[in-house]
This record gives C-alpha cells, sequence and structure tokens, in this order.
C-alpha cells in the first residue's frame, strides 16, 4: 500500500460525499412532483406519456397495485427483451452479423437485465448486435435502475407518512426517475466518456494492419451511451466482455475515477432523500455512516491484499502486488478500489478480473454481496435491503430493554420483522442451495476453470452474484451451459422479486400507521450507538449465515497460499 | 389491476423508444460531430492505412519492437471452428486469463516468461507486467520499467545505441493524471510508431 494509493482512495471518498446533499435534494424534488429547472424540457414530454398510457397522475396506489404495476413492468419489458436478443438476427443495426442467440442463454439475458444484475453469460462484442445493445440492453439498463429507486422511494414514503393507504404511484415514479434523473446526467455523462475516449459510433468493427503486419480487427459500437447508464444505474452489464477492464469502455485514469463515483453517486444520495423525507436529514446521514465503515473496512482489506502479492509470484522475485488481471494504467489501488464499489453497490461492472485476485482480496466483494449489498448498494435496492436490516437492528434494541421498537416514528412490529425477516432469508437460500448442488453435479463441476477451493470459490461466487443481482464474476466459470444458464436466472428473479415484495408488503403497512412523537424511551437513531448496533446485526446476521462457505473457498485458499500449495 | 395493463406496455414502449433509440442515437449524432475521432475509436493511421487505435493493444513478437504485456485473448482455431486457440491482442474478443492465487498453470506460465526475459535482460529485476495477462488481454500500455527493460534487446535490433532509445523511452512516459490519479505508463503502440520514425528498419 502507498500513500498515493490512500490518497486516491480518500479524494474518492470525499467526492461522493460532497454529491450526497445536491444530488438528495434534487430527488427528492423530483419524486415529490415539485418542478425542477428541467421541467420546462421534460414536463410536455412526461405529460404526453401519461396521457398515451392512460395514467392519472394524481392517483396513488396502493402498495400491492404499486407491486403489481411493476411486476407486469416487468413482464412486458422480459418478453420484449427476449425477442429482442432471439431476433436480432433479422433486425437492423448488425454490422458484425451477429445470429440470434440460443434460448437458454436469451433467457438467462433477459431475466439478468430486467432485474438489474446484468450478468453475461455471452460476450458484448461476439455475440449482441448493435441494436441488441442498445434497444435491449441500455433500455433496461434504465428501466431496471429507475424500477429500483421507485420502489425505496415507495418505501420511503411508507415511513414517512401516516395513517394513508397509498404509497404513491409507480408509472410517475419510474417515468420521474428516467426523464428527471438518469437521463439528464446520461447525456453529459456519455460526452464526458466519449472526449475521454469511449466509441460511440454506428460503423462497422475495424480492420487494422498492425505494425507488424498482422491484421487486426477491433470492435466497436454505441459503446458510450451504455457505459454511463450502465455505471450510474448500479447495472454492470459491460458493452464488451471484458466490461470496464476493456480499454474502450474505460480507458484513462479520469474515466475510471468517474466510472467509480457513478456508481455509488445515486445510491449514497438515496440515504439523504431518505432523511429529507422522514423530516430529519440526520437519519440518512446515520444509514451513509454504517455504509460508510463497512465499505472502508473492506478497501482497506483488499487493497491490503493485491498490495502484498500472492506468495507464488513474489517467490519468482516479482514485486509491485498482484497484476494478474488487472490493467497498467488503474494499477494495485485503482483496481482493488473498483472491485470493492462494485460489489458494495449492486453494479458488478469490473476493471480488474476478480477471478485472479488473492484469496483475501476476492474474499472482500463475495462477501459484500452476501451482505446483500446494503453499502451503499444497487440504485434504490441499496436503500430499502439497508432499511430491512435497520429494521431488525431496532428490534433487536428493542427486545433487549422490553420496549416496542420505533424507527423514524413508525412503531415496529411483528408484520414488519416477519417481512425483513423474509426478504433477508430467501438470498442465502439461494446462493448456497444452488452452490450445493452445483458443486455435486459433475457436469457443473465441469464448468471451473480453476482446481482446488478456487473452484468452488468460483461457483459460490456466481450465485452469491447472480442472488445479489450484482453481475460481477469470478469470470472463468464457463456459465454460459443449460444448467447454469437456469439457476443463475433462477437466482437473479429470486434475489430481486422475493426481497421486493416484501419490502413493499412492509411500505404498505407502515404507511398505514400512525406516526407517534419520540419519547424519552426512544433509542435515538441518529448516534454513533446505532450505527455501531446496525453494523452489528449485518455483521452477525451475515457472519451466521456464510462464514462456513468462505471457510471451504477462500479463505481455505488463502492457508493453502501462504504454504505455497498449487493447484 | 386490469387497469394497469395498458400503463405497462405503452411505458415500456414510449421509454424504449426515448432511452433505447432517442438517447443512442443523438449521442452517437453529437458524439461523431464534435468527437469525431475518440467517436470512431481513436485510430492511428499511417501512410493512409489504419494501424490499429491508440486505446487498444496489438501484438509485438519482433525484436526490432517493444513488447506489450502478455494477453489472454483467445480466438477460433483455424483447423476446427468449434473450438478456439490463444489469439493475442484479439479485439473482437477481449479476456483475462482467470487463473486464479493458487493456480499452478499460472505459476508455470509466469515462471516461463520469467525465466525468458531474465536470460534477455540479466541487469534488471523483471517488471511484473512483462509477465502477467491484464484484465482485457488488450491493455495498451507497460510500466516505464517494463520499457526501459526491454531497451537493450530493441537497440541491438535496431542498431541504436542504447541512450537514444531510453530517450525515445523516457519521452512516451506518461505521468499521473494532476500527479494523483492512475499509474505511470508507456503506449506501446505510441512508442513503436516513434520508434519507427527515429530509426526505420
Amino acid at each position: 500500500m502507498t500513500t498515493i494509493g490512500w490518497i486516491q482512495i480518500a479524494l474518492y471518498c470525499a467526492v461522493v460525499l460532497a454529491l450526497v446533499k445536491p444530488l438528495g435534494g434534487y430527488m427528492t424534488s423530483v419524486f415529490s412532483g415539485e418542478r425542477t429547472f428541467l421541467s420546462p424540457i421534460l414536463r410536455p414530454v412526461e405529460a404526453g406519456l401519461y396521457w398515451v398510457a392512460g395514467v392519472d397522475e394524481k392517483r396513488e396506489q396502493h402498495w400491492l397495485t404499486y407491486t403489481v404495476a411493476m411486476l407486469l413492468f416487468h413482464a412486458a419489458g422480459f418478453l420484449g427483451l427476449y425477442a429482442v436478443i432471439r431476433l436480432q438476427g433479422v433486425l437492423p443495426f448488425n454490422p458484425a452479423g451477429q445470429s440470434a442467440v440460443a434460448e437458454d442463454l436469451s433467457f438467462n439475458t433477459a431475466i439478468s437485465f430486467i432485474t438489474n444484475t446484468n450478468w453475461q453469460n455471452y460476450g458484448g462484442e461476439s455475440t449482441m448486435s448493435y441494436l441488441t445493445q442498445m434497444l435491449g440492453l441500455t433500455v433496461h439498463n434504465f428501466l431496471s435502475a429507475a424500477a429500483g429507486i421507485a420502489l425505496a422511494i415507495a418505501l420511503i414514503r411508507g415511513f414517512a407518512r401516516s395513517s394513508m393507504r397509498t404509497i404513491g404511484n409507480f408509472w410517475v415514479d419510474i417515468v420521474r426517475c428516467t426523464l428527471y434523473v438518469l437521463l439528464p446526467i446520461c447525456v453529459v455523462y456519455t460526452l464526458f466518456l466519449v472526449w475521454q475516449g469511449i466509441p460511440q459510433t454506428l460503423g462497422a468493427y475495424v480492420d487494422a494492419t498492425t505494425l507488424e503486419g498482422a491484421k487486426q480487427t477491433i470492435a466497436v459500437g454505441p459503446v458510450a451511451s451504455q457505459v454511463a447508464i450502465k455505471m450510474l444505474g448500479t447495472n454492470g452489464g459491460g458493452f464488451f466482455n471484458a466490461n470496464a477492464a476493456h480499454p474502450f469502455e474505460n480507458p484513462t485514469a479520469l474515466s475510471n475515477f468517474i466510472q467509480m463515483i457513478s456508481i455509488f453517486a445515486l445510491g449514497a444520495a438515496m440515504t439523504n432523500v431518505f432523511g429529507r423525507m422522514v423530516g430529519n436529514p440526520r437519519q440518512g446521514w446515520a444509514i451513509l455512516a454504517v455504509m460508510g465503515v463497512l465499505f472502508i473496512a473492506g478497501v482497506a482489506v483488499t487493497y491490503g491484499a493485491e498490495a502484498s502479492g500472492t506468495t507464488g509470484l513474489n517467490a519468482l522475485g516479482l514485486t509491485g502486488g498482484n497484476m494478474e488481471g488487472k490493467e497498467l494504467r488503474f494499477g494495485i489501488v485503482a483496481s482493488s478500489l473498483f472491485a470493492v464499489v462494485t460489489t458494495a453497490a449492486s453494479c458488478g461492472a469490473v476493471n480488474a478480473m476478480h477471478d485472479s485476485f488473492t484469496a483475501i482480496g476476492g474474499m472482500i466483494p463475495l462477501i459484500n454481496m452476501q451482505l446483500g449489498e446494503i453499502i451503499v448498494g444497487g440504485v434504490g435496492a441499496g436503500l430499502y435491503g439497508m432499511l430491512l436490516f435497520v429494521v431488525l437492528a431496532i428490534f433487536v434494541a428493542g427486545l433487549m430493554v422490553g420496549r416496542t421498537p420505533e424507527y423514524v416514528g413508525k412503531k415496529i412490529e411483528a408484520r414488519e420483522v416477519k417481512m425483513a425477516m423474509l426478504a433477508i432469508l430467501v438470498l442465502p437460500l439461494m446462493y448456497l442451495g444452488w452452490t450445493a448442488v452445483a458443486v455435486v453435479l459433475p457436469s457443473a463441476v465441469a464448468s471451473m476453470a480453476n482446481a482446488g477451493p478456487h473452484g468452488f470459490t468460483e461457483v459460490l461466487y456466481a450465485f452469491t452474484s447472480a442472488t445479489g443481482n450484482n453481475g460481477s464474476a469470478f469470470g472463468g466459470l464457463t456459465g454460459n451451459t443449460f444448467f447454469y444458464n437456469l439457476t443463475l436466472a433462477s437466482s437473479m428473479f429470486v434475489g430481486r422479486f422475493f426481497m421486493i415484495v416484501p419490502a413493499m408488503a412492509m411500505a404498505g403497512s407502515l404507511a398505514a400507521k400512525k406516526s407517534i412523537a419520540p419519547s424519552a424511551g426512544t433509542l435515538p437513531t441518529t448516534g454513533g450507538l446505532f450505527v455501531g448496533l446496525v453494523i452489528g446485526v449485518i455483521l452477525i446476521i451475515g457472519g451466521l449465515t456464510f462464514f462456513p462457505a468462505l471457510a471451504l473457498g477462500p479463505i481455505v485458499e488463502h492457508l493453502a497460499m501462504t504454504a505455497n500449495t498449487l493447484f | 389491476m386490469l387497469r394497469e395493463v395498458r400503463p405497462a406496455i405503452v411505458l415500456l414502449l414510449g421509454l424504449t423508444a426515448i432511452t433505447g433509440l432517442g438517447y443512442p442515437l443523438a449521442m452517437t449524432g453529437i458524439a461523431e460531430t464534435i468527437m469525431p475521432s475518440q467517436a470512431q475509436g481513436s485510430l492511428i493511421t499511417r501512410d493512409g492505412k489504419i494501424v490499429g487505435s491508440s486505446l487498444i493493444g496489438q501484438e509485438f513478437k519482433g525484436d526490432e519492437y517493444f513488447h506489450g504485456r502478455p494477453s489472454a485473448t483467445l480466438g477460433p482455431d483455424p483447423q476446427d471452428s468449434t473450438k478456439t486457440v490463444p489469439q493475442p491482442y484479439n479485439a473482437v474478443n477481449s479476456m483475462g486469463s482467470n487463473l486464479g492465487p493458487t493456480s499452478k498453470a499460472l505459476i508455470d506460465r509466469v515462471k516461463e516468461d520469467v525465466e525468458k526475459l531474465k536470460a534477455e535482460n540479466p541487469s534488471m529485476p523483471v517488471p511484473i507486467d512483462l509477465v502477467t495477462t491484464s484484465g482485457s488481454g488488450l491493455d495498451p500500455n507497460i510500466s516505464p520499467e517494463g520499457a526501459l527493460f526491454q531497451v537493450p534487446r530493441v537497440a541491438k535490433a535496431r542498431k541504436l545505441p542504447e541512450d537514444r532509445v531510453r530517450q525515445l523511452v523516457t519521452d512516451k512516459v506518461e505521468g499521473r493524471l494532476g500527479g494523483l490519479l492512475g499509474e505511470p505508463r508507456v503506449n506501446v503502440l505510441a512508442l513503436n510508431l516513434a520508434l519507427d520514425a527515429a530509426a526505420p528498419k
């Protein structure tokens, strides 16, 4: 580890923190239906969409209607996306002549993009046409992100409102999020990325003659417009197979820095939206503090492990840390930081190959995802995931002192705790369950690229990433098989929607409750005690759930590595 | 509930048109107008021919050029199209090696490369970037040490004084942005173009 490395990390945190208030304020006014500085341009488009769709923007929805609307929207999105991928061979904007994608891979990809996972069992530049990248994948980068934010806003309204039956209108929330938040930022962001060197063209792949006279075909495409929303919406699905490690997706140290900022920007700002909407910004800062402590701890461990290198490489007299799978322009620090950021949030873009990280360096991304991606987390999804843990922490605190727990003026009762537990427990069921199945199926074991405990970690990582809707991978695993396409798709589906429905049920029951004023017996939820309590609950629940699996994978691999055992 | 079906379909189509066609096509139009070079992939031409992209690494094997990092990209096997074979710097199939820290295959590969490089230049420690593959397999850069390490070989092949070649390397070293972001590096293609300009083969 170097001083300049830590300065880069500190600078990163400072910029993210500086954006929390302005973005939080802007998003709060967008979701409160107020006019913004973009309204003169966007309001006619917004009103036009409602008119054609027959949406009455004044009419709010019960939590069940809100959830059904969201599910219908995703069902329609899934069908459309599946159709585009299957039909790309006969559709326009296909200069590379990509043919239709197989059924199981198309199914996996469509589920992957509607759930904000963007897991890639395909190589972008060798599989997808420009039309698929734009009309299929870019669209769902926007919509799945907007849906996540909309759902978080609905849950916040549950906390903020008193004795109401409704939690907002899904159609209004998703349209406003797309038009007023995501699209304007992406327009500016795309131009920045092109300036840094990311291609944005509909022209065909370029044939070059190298200096040594060989032919090199270079894949290009409408890359920048997709990369912008892929990062901002914590989607993470790359235009190219190598994702943000590809020089055309992340050409410079500056593009890398801004991409990392954009992964956290909206998710961190959501804590501020929460604080503002429940009437006390300090409630938002307390949640951000929980996230911040866990984040810094993760960065320190991964950066330390990668900077120390691997026993095998060091034994050959090589110094400078573990550079296998890392790009030179990013080096150890920006690769380690990116890996922690992308898995703390549910982004899943990678600028280095996690599969080649040291055992401990690669374990932190795994833990970040297994904790439920609540360290900032996916846009929206991170906040509602974190609020589930907050409810549990408040409940535990209430048990300890024998009082009915309260949070931001709402009594937390049996229904809320049951819903929170349901949402939290369904995740390990998927990633531990499917991993257990995969490691006893010879055909699934054959997909592992590395032998020994590392192969096990590849499988565990895949199902964890899919369930957490992250999308990053230990990329050596051959995921494009019938078994993995279907089981990973089921993990992504359950990980997204089986968490959302209980969270929305909680939003409904909270909205219906009366808000009560804090009394002398109320646990203050803006101080250090509360922050420590939530961190404790997160780590205890996490530790009990997945420590045994980690012991079989990265922990045993680390011990083997220090003994210089190779597989 | 049925009343939600119409907005589901209409808004999906509307937002798809905006974000899937309007947005990327408008961005393409603007980008190609105001930044045509970057928009098309930062291509480099010499004598009217495209020789590569300044952002994409390419394979160099000969002694008279500086070499980039090892690349793990694969390409179709010319003998059997259902199989893949190593094809370094294949810019239509980016990928890393994905070999883990306890991989015997990784350590065997690195060991072989280290020994080759030690034989080539015993006077310097082997820089790690010259024996590790990048994440994309298309890394356009090597470290300044990685370039300096190769100076004796290149100078000999080009029949140039080592100091002259070392100067070419030093001229091409790019520092951290603002002294802070990124890592010091040398663009291999740019260096080799400068080398060709300085001493035609």
